[in-house]
Parts: structure tokens; sequence; C-alpha cells
């Protein structure tokens, strides 16, 4: 006989696969995207861009497109700038970072190719970019600063002049003694590695549709975003219009993966466009726009090494990372913040304390370099872990064997990282011994053996890894970023006994709705299919964080779970007034009123709203039922809810060619407590392709001139079904103590250790050869080249 | 981005195509699957006046066989050159080649005649079509031709066809019993352009190589047949010192254009790693 789990008890929905309610919908073609909105008197933009990755603007003479068919206005820099104040991406806490001031389009020069020049608006796409073609804009060619090096040498030339150089931000970590465990250690390895640009490549592209009403003055965007309360925000601030009257509307979004919370300058001229034009202006951005205005993500040089002593510990890591950003850093979340991340997450699972890192923000004539899912993570985790491969090498010890003695154990916890962050409870151990026996990595071994005597060369590679969520307001709000790390919702039970909850977190595609109906459902004790979840409209919706860093289920989930809590007690006392009971001997179960003792069920929720809403007359006097509640939580203990992981890699390399075939990844993670296993388990599977394609497809290749050179789907590659292999997860729950809930979060978590774990596993299988690659993507071309094939 | 505004025809036949053309001038251009013209319409790298699609003209369709010839009507699409029987038995290497190309999605719509005429030197038709010797049948209001696909593939997207003139058949010599035959090219993902393709085709009289035509595409301006190899073939049997002979001049025979991705040293050392596979599978089919 089955004994009974937590999950038999009534409204038990945490931890149970239910579904997405709104699979079915979208499935049925009835998502309703920005593309997909049509307003009465809308206009479409299209943009001009420069050719030139860094030129002065001379003159543009857009005369013969004013008179084009169907034009309504053409502006340029100067026209938007009259409406909308400069903005800066900096934060206050990133010590001596420095951007220059941005505007919707340039006034005096381009910075990289690709940038928007002149804004076209027209009663079509088509006809706007009939007229674009005409616009005759002359330029001045400046010298280019493309590569990481160059842009940092003396004599250079400097992007922005007025800020001295084309360094971003310095920022320097050192736990000392450093030097001293170098000079003593019995084994030290090093590496240098290279991170290419890759960019997010969402399946919908960014998209929006500013309406600007004069004679309400009232704003209104459509806006395929994941944070739009960000941008209520800005678009405020920026064009002066009260906060009130602006609502910034997020409908069905398809994907963004951190792509679509960023200030993006087609995006801030819409508004300005529909301002001069009093009309709704829509812009959808195509592919080829995409990939040269979309922000890019990593760009690293790594150079990183380790000490170990003569029992294989790990003693000390000493890290340079120079990153490079574009030409100005994001608005308003800047470009830092990635490597930050990489250089305090560092040996984040290691046990050693001796730790030395330097970071290197730099300016070059290139788009925007930001967050992207996974900020930082598969950086620090790649290099990391292979150096520890690299010791395990050098010290003849098995990658499992070296891990399981240096990686913090797990009754060590709380302790706190050799870069300042506080670990509440990790399991690193529990997990790789999971992961062992899910790869039966001895059988893998001896297999392998056995293949390469046959010419068939397999690689097995394994990446541990800390994944940073649920952030506090250590994250952007001390920094001086107007970006919330607090959530709310409203839920309110309407008079039919249904339940509807407004909340501040957003639904990318990635089942956020879903889980918050779960939450509400099991602490309210109604019915999943009764409750409808509403987001991503600030004019209902309460202000919050939105979506970003894994935030959604760990904060915006613990605050469902007490509004629906204080939402429970306001009906157990209105229900108490009706059936004459105290209300703490009520339960509400499958949407009654229960006796919580007997579990007999007294009255049904729905005769309470009748009641409450119609009959109130018939309420003891003085009794003002509250079936609508408002609730807000802030994260308030550790800065961070710090999860971790390992993975597994397992791939064939063919050693002529230098393909590789993916054979099979493993994932055993630690989210804490899982609200939807099924949900987890896609995050993590979608994470890992995403990982994978940085490891072998993705790179956005630039010329000498700051040209982009792969910037379509033809020839920019991202991971396809038939090149991806099976995912197999597996988990270990440690709920965090912070909240009632337990959750954390788990969005970067596929995308952290994958391409390390391929990483390792390439260099595993290209041993026997002697070469070695540490560069990502892996291509056949470089796999070709350290193999000493060209 | 969205295309120029552009006018359209729809012909029902091919002199009705013909003469269409001829009036429009040269700012027109004929359209069957589209699925190279639409996206360079939509970024508007080509922007003719006028479209003209052919893809309801009957006579461009069909497979047949004529003597020692198969037919392979234009419209033909990529999804039925993998699936025609008489594709797989007589013509052999379009039908190996057919997975390769694309994905479903383009291989419902492409037509193996559009693919031949716009001759991208990633293709694998064009190339297939040169390993198999074909004849391409071209006709023009002035009558008709065959060219041999010797003769066709003349420089980047350039072939022997003239303004006006329409591809309306590929004519591939049968195989024969002494014929073997190989394909497969080296890809970052299935269905992408080919780092290296190659098609192989031998004809074998008692256990010698008679003829080899090895052609392969991704590596030039054109598909580009291997002659030194293939001559080092001619009177040999196909064993292991033949095929590293063959391996050793293909470098020589192909002319990589530079490419920081794709080197042409790299190029040529994927092209040796595919014909001794190739040539070794050949090989093993004789045994």
């Amino acid at each position: 006989m089955n004994a009974l789990t937590s999950l038999d008890r009534p409204n038990s929905y945490i931890g149970r696969s239910v579904p997405r309610p709104n699979a079915k919908r979208l499935l049925a073609g009835r998502g309703r995207y920005v593309t997909d909105f049509v307003l009465p008197r809308m206009l479409h933009v299209a943009y001009v861009r420069s050719p030139y990755a860094h030129a002065r603007i001379v003159s543009i003479d857009a005369q013969a497109a004013r008179e084009m068919p169907g034009v309504k206005l053409v502006a340029t820099g100067q026209d938007l700038a009259r409406l909308c104040t400069p903005w800066v991406g900096t934060m206050d806490h990133f010590k001596g970072m420095k951007s220059p001031p941005q505007l919707p389009l340039p006034v005096d020069k381009v910075v990289w190719s690709g940038q928007a020049v002149v804004a076209v608006v027209a009663d079509t796409r088509a006809l706007a970019e009939d007229a674009a073609e005409t616009v005759a804009i002359e330029f001045d060619e400046l010298p280019v600063v493309v590569d990481i090096d160059a842009a940092r040498m003396p004599g250079s030339p400097v992007i922005s002049p007025e800020l001295g150089s084309n360094l971003c931000f310095h920022g320097k970590i050192d736990t000392g003694g450093v030097d001293d465990v170098f000079a003593n250690a019995a084994h030290i390895v090093e590496e240098e590695f290279h991170f290419g640009r890759h960019t997010a490549v969402t399946m919908e592209p960014r998209a929006i549709i500013a309406d600007y009403d004069a004679s309400e003055q009232q704003l209104t965007v459509h806006h395929a975003t994941q944070t739009p309360y960000q941008f209520q925000d800005i678009y405020s601030r920026h064009y002066g219009i009260p906060e009130s009257r602006v609502r910034v509307i997020a409908p069905d979004i398809g994907g963004s993966f951190g792509m679509k919370l960023h200030m993006y300058h087609e995006d801030m001229a819409v508004v300005g466009l529909s301002i001069m034009l009093g009309r709704p202006v829509k812009y959808v951005a195509d592919r080829i726009e995409s990939f040269v205005s979309d922000i890019h993500a990593r760009d690293h040089r790594v150079r990183a090494r380790m000490a170990v002593d003569a029992d294989g510990e790990i003693l000390a890591m000493d890290v340079e990372d120079v990153t490079a950003i574009g030409a100005f850093s994001a608005y308003p979340r800047t470009s830092v913040v990635e490597g930050n991340q990489v250089y305090r997450l560092m040996g984040a699972p290691y046990t050693f304390r001796n730790y030395r890192a330097d970071l290197q923000v730099v300016f070059q004539n290139k788009v925007q370099m930001s967050q992207y899912r996974a900020v930082g993570h598969p950086i620090a985790c790649a290099v990391t872990e292979r150096l520890v491969d690299m010791i395990a090498a050098k010290t003849a010890r098995d990658v499992f064997e070296i891990r399981s003695g240096n990686l913090i154990p797990d009754d060590a916890y709380p302790c706190t990282s050799p870069t300042g962050y506080q670990f509440e409870a990790l399991s690193h151990h529990a997990c790789l011994a999971k992961l062992r026996q899910m790869m039966d990595y001895d059988r893998l071994r001896a297999e392998q053996a056995q293949l390469r005597s046959k010419g068939i060369h397999r690689g097995i590679g394994i990446a541990t890894f800390v994944e940073i969520t649920n952030p506090g307001p250590a994250f952007y709000g001390v920094g001086g970023a107007r970006i919330s790390s607090q959530d709310g919702a409203i839920i309110k039970i309407t008079p039919s006994g249904d339940v509807r909850c407004l909340i501040s977190v957003t639904e990318l595609g990635q089942g956020t709705e879903t889980i918050i109906g779960q939450i509400v459902a099991e602490h309210l004790g109604v019915d999943r299919n009764r409750i409808k979840v509403i987001t991503g409209d600030t004019e209902t919706t309460p202000h919050g964080g939105a979506t970003y860093a894994c935030r959604g289920a760990g904060i915006g989930g613990e605050t469902a779970l007490q509004a629906a809590l204080k939402l429970k007690a306001n009906v157990l006392s209105v229900a108490g007034a009706i059936l004459q009971e105290a209300s703490e001997k009520l339960d509400i179960q499958n949407g009654w009123i229960i006796d919580a003792a007997t579990m007999h069920p007294r009255v049904e929720l729905a005769e309470i709203a009748r009641i409450v809403y119609f009959r109130s007359d018939t309420l003891p006097p003085g009794t003002q039922a509250q079936l609508s509640v408002t609730h807000h939580y802030a994260p308030q203990g550790y800065p961070f809810a710090f999860t971790n992981g390992v993975q597994g890699c397992h791939l064939e390399l063919d050693v002529e060619t230098g393909l590789v075939n993916i054979l099979k990844v493993w994932v055993v993670e630690d989210c804490g407590r899982i609200i939807n296993p099924l949900l987890v388990d896609e995050q993590i599977r979608g994470g890992v392709v995403q990982g994978l394609g940085a490891a072998f497809f993705e790179e956005c290749a630039y010329g000498d001139n700051g040209q982009l050179t792969n910037g379509s789907l033809a020839d920019y590659l991202v991971p396809m079904a038939v090149e991806m292999p099976d995912i197999e997860i597996g988990h270990v729950e440690t709920p965090t103590l912070d909240t009632q809930l337990g959750a954390k979060g788990v969005g970067e978590a596929g995308t952290a250790a994958a391409s390390a774990a391929a990483l390792n596993a390439v260099n595993d299988a290209m041993a026997p050869f002697g070469g070695s690659i540490a560069q990502l993507p892996m291509t056949p071309a470089r796999i070709l080249k350290a193999l000493g094939h060209i | 981005m969205k295309a120029r505004a552009f006018s359209y025809a729809r012909p029902s036949t091919v002199m009705e195509a013909l003469e269409t053309f001829a009036d429009a001038g040269e700012d027109a251009s004929y359209v069957a699957g589209g699925q190279s013209l639409v996206p360079a319409l939509a970024l508007r790298l080509q922007a003719p006046q006028l479209l003209i699609d052919i893809a309801h003209i009957e006579a461009l369709r069909g497979v047949e066989l004529q003597g020692g010839w198969l037919r392979i009507g234009a419209l033909t699409r990529h999804c039925e050159v993998l699936t025609d029987p008489l594709i797989a038995r007589h013509a052999p290497l379009y039908h190996a080649a057919a997975p390769h190309v694309a994905h479903p999605a383009i291989r419902n719509r492409g037509t193996i005649g559009g693919s031949i005429s716009h001759s991208d030197p990633a293709s694998e038709f064009p190339a297939m079509t040169l390993a198999m010797g074909a004849e391409l049948e071209l006709v023009s209001r002035t009558g008709t031709r065959r060219v041999a696909a010797d003769d066709f593939f003349i420089d980047l997207f350039q072939t022997a066809i003239e303004p006006g003139e329409l591809l309306v058949a590929i004519h591939v010599p049968v195989i024969r019993p002494g014929h073997r035959w190989a394909f497969h090219e080296f890809a970052r993902r299935r269905g992408d352009y080919a780092l290296v393709g190659c098609g192989v085709l031998a004809e074998f009289s008692d256990g010698l190589i008679e003829q080899a035509r090895i052609v392969f595409f991704s590596v030039g301006n054109t598909p580009l047949r291997a002659r030194q190899a293939e001559q080092c073939l001619i009177g040999k049997r196909l064993d292991e010192a033949a095929v590293a002979a063959a391996q050793a001049l293909v470098g020589g025979d192909l002319d990589p254009p530079e490419d920081e991705h794709v080197p042409p040293a790299m190029k040529r050392h994927l092209a040796r790693v595919l014909l001794g596979r190739l040539l070794g599978q050949i090989m093993r089919q004789d045994s």
C-alpha cells in the first residue's frame, strides 16, 4: 500500500506537476502579443541605422522621405532630445563606475554599427521602410575600438572623450594572502579563457506600441517586457509625465531571458514619436534589427589560476576578468552586474579562503552588453570548473574525487564565501552523490576506455555551481536604481466565490501565473480552476520587481502565499460570524468552510461571498467583511537565496572533423521547495539548451571594423532540437527558512553550468591527444586547432 | 523588414511565362518555391518590379523515365525528391542528399529547379546535378536546349541560364549496375549549409574504377569536381592505397575562399576526411 504524502492533503497543489492554464490558449493561437495589437489610428516606425561602428553625423537629409507616400513624421535625435531627458547607466554601489549619457537617437555621433539614427513614421511598416531608404545621412568615420586590449591601450581612441578613458569600471577583491599561498603551493594550474558574445534570440522579438493621448496627458505603452513597473518609472521620469498617467501593459511575452528588461533607444524613441504625433506608434524589431540592437551577453577574457596543496586541497584562486560592454553601460541595471557576478561567483562551491580578483569593464564600438539569463554564472562556473579538472589531471585524481574533497560540506552552513556571499544552506555533496549515481559514472568511464581503443572518443564532464536567486534590495535598490525587490499581490473573492489574484511578478512563458495559482489555491483552500491570475499591467497590478534574477517563485510566490493567508483569515472571520462559530475552529477546503477538527463541510465559500456582497444586512452589526486583500512582501533575511547543483555532460567528439555529438546531460539541482516539478524541470532543460548554445554554437562575430558579420539566423547558430541531447534531471530540496514557502529560484540553473560541463567533457575527450580548449563556443575550427589538425 | 512593392503574374504555361518575362524587361523574376527569393525580397536585397509565379505550370511537374534518362520536372519539390521512388532508384545522389537539404518546412516548398537555377555554392542539389552528369533543359521563346552540368555552373550564383530562359527539367542519366555512390556533408547543425559536402559516383568494371565523378560543395564559387582525385582513381581497384592517393590530391582540386571562421586549411582538411569516408563506404559496398 502506498503511504500518503503531503500531496494527498486537500487543495494540495504545491509540489504537483499541474499544467499551465494559459498553455492551451497559446497553443490555440489565441495569444495576444504586442505584434498582434492593432490600435485605431496606429502608425509604424522604421529606423535608419548607422552602417558605421563609430562615426560623426555630419548631416541628415530627410526631405525626400518626408514627401514619400504615407509618411507622417521623420524625426532625428535633435527632435527627440527636446522631449526626453538623457539617461546614464550607472549605479552608486559600483564605485567609480562611468558611462556616458544616452538619448533616444544620437545627436552628433554613432557608437555602434546598427545604431538607430533617424525614425521614419508612416501608415505601414513597408511605407516607412520605403521612405527610410531615401534618407541621406552623411557620416564622418572615426577610428573604431573593437578589441578589449586595444580599448585600454594608452593613446587608443576614446569613445566618450568626456569620460577620459574607455574604462567603465575597475573592481578588485582581495582577501589577502594569495601571493603567499601560490608561492608555497604544491601545484598551480592556470589558463586563459575566452567567452564569445552571444544574444538572447527570443521567439518573439522586441515589440512596443506607445499611445500618447494629449487630451488626458495619458501615456499607454504596450510593451513586450518582463518589467513593466520599471518602464513605467522610466517613461514617467524621462518624458516628464506623472507616474499615475503612465500605464505599461506587458501582454503575452514570447521569451525574454533578461533581454527585454533593458532600456532600448528605439523603444524610448517610440514614446517620443507618439507624443509628437498624438497617435499610437508601433515598433517591432525584425530579426536583423534584433541582432544589432538587442543586448548581447558575456564577452569576457579571463586569466585565472588555482593553487592546490599536495593532498589535492584547493587553497586559492587568482582571477583577472576583462569584459567589453559596448559603448556605454545599459540602463537602468548597468552592464557591470555581469562582471560583478563573474568575479564574485568564482570558486563559490569550494572551501578555499584566499581569493584575489580584478575586474575591468571596458567600452568598445559594439552593441550594448548586459544582463541575460544566468548573469555571470556560466563564466565563473566554466573558469572554476575547468581549473578544478586541470587540478584533477595534475594530481591524478578523478573529477568526482577532487570535488568531493573540496566542496563546502553540507553541514557547514551558514557560511560566507571569500567574496562575501552569505550561504544559508547548500547541498553540494548530496547533489554530487546523486549525479554520480544518475550518470552511472563508473560504467561511463569503463565504456569510454573501451571505445577509445576503437577510435571512438567520448568525453565526460561535470560542473558544480552556485546560483544567485531572490535578490533583495542590495542588488539594485541600494545602487540608486528604481528597481523594486519587493512584490505585491491583490487577491479578491468574487460574488460567486471565484478568486482573482493580481500580482506584480510577470509571465514570460515560464509559468509564473501557474505557480501563483497553485500557491493561492493551496493556502486559501480553493480549487485551482476557480483562480484567475492576472499579471503585467501597471494600471491594475500592484507595483513590484516583476521578473528578473529568479525571483518569481521565491519572492512573488511568498507574496501570494502571505496574501492568501491574509484573505483566508478574513474569510474565516466573516464565516465565524455567519456560522456563530469561533473562526479558529474553521478552515477552508475545496471552496468549503469546514470544521477544522472534524473536516465536516459547513458552508460553501460561494455562499459566504453571496451573503457578504448581497445580504450584508444579515451580518451582525459592525461586521465589515474584507474579501479583497493587498499584501506586499520584501525579502528581509539573507540578501540572496543561493541555490546550488551539479551537471554532467557526456558527448562524442569526432576527432577528425571537430564536430561534437552531445549524448546526454544530467542535472541535479537544489532550488529549495519545488512548487511545480514539471515547470522546474523544463526551466532547467531550457536553460541547459541555452548553455549548450553558448558552448558550441552561439557567437556574435565581429570584423575588425566593428561590423557584426553573422547577424541573421542563417549565420548565427542557435541550438536546435536535433543536436540537443536528452536531459535528465534530479533534485535535492533544501528549502530556505527565510520564507514560509521555502522556494528559491531555478531559472538560471540550467544555463549556469551547462557550458562548463561541456567544456570539461570536450577536454576530457581530447585528453589522449594532448590538446586542450578554453574558448567558448567550441566550434569545429577551434577544436581542430586544439587537436593540431589545422 | 518588408519587401518593396512588386507586381505579380501567374502564368499557366511555359510560353506565357516566357512572354510575360520578355514584356517586363529584365526587371522581372521567376518565383517557384520562393525559399531563397522571398527572404531576399524581405531583406530588400532583391527588389524586382514583377514576380512571375511559375508554380502552377503543370508542364514543369512530374518525374518520368525516358529511355536511359530520368526527367525530373523543375517544380519537383525537395520533399518529393526525398520520397519519389524513381529518383531513389535512378538518381540516388539526389535521394541521398535530400535529407540534408534545409528543414522540412523549406523542403515542402523549395523546388529542385529553383535550387539549381539559384546555384548557391553551398547547396546540395546543384552539386549532385554535377556529380551525376545530368543535363539541364532550358526553354526560351526561340526554342529548347540542353546544357550539360559540366558547362552549367559558371560562377557564384551564375549559371548558363540566359535572361528570360527557364529551367524546365533536369535529365539524369540513370544508374547502371556497375555504379557505386556515396554522399555526406559535414554541417554544424542538421539542415545548415555544409562546412563541406561531397557526392561521389563511380562506375566499376571487373572490380576496377572505370569512371569517377567526385563533386564537392561549399568549397568555392560553384560546385567543384575534384578532377585530380577522380583521375588518380581511374583504372584502379578501390583499396586503402587508392583512397589515400585520392585524399592526397583533393586539397589541390579545391579552392576554398578565405573565411575567418572556416579557413581554407580547415575546408581542405575536412574535404580529405570526407572523401576518405565516402570512398571507404563505397569500398565496403563492393566487398
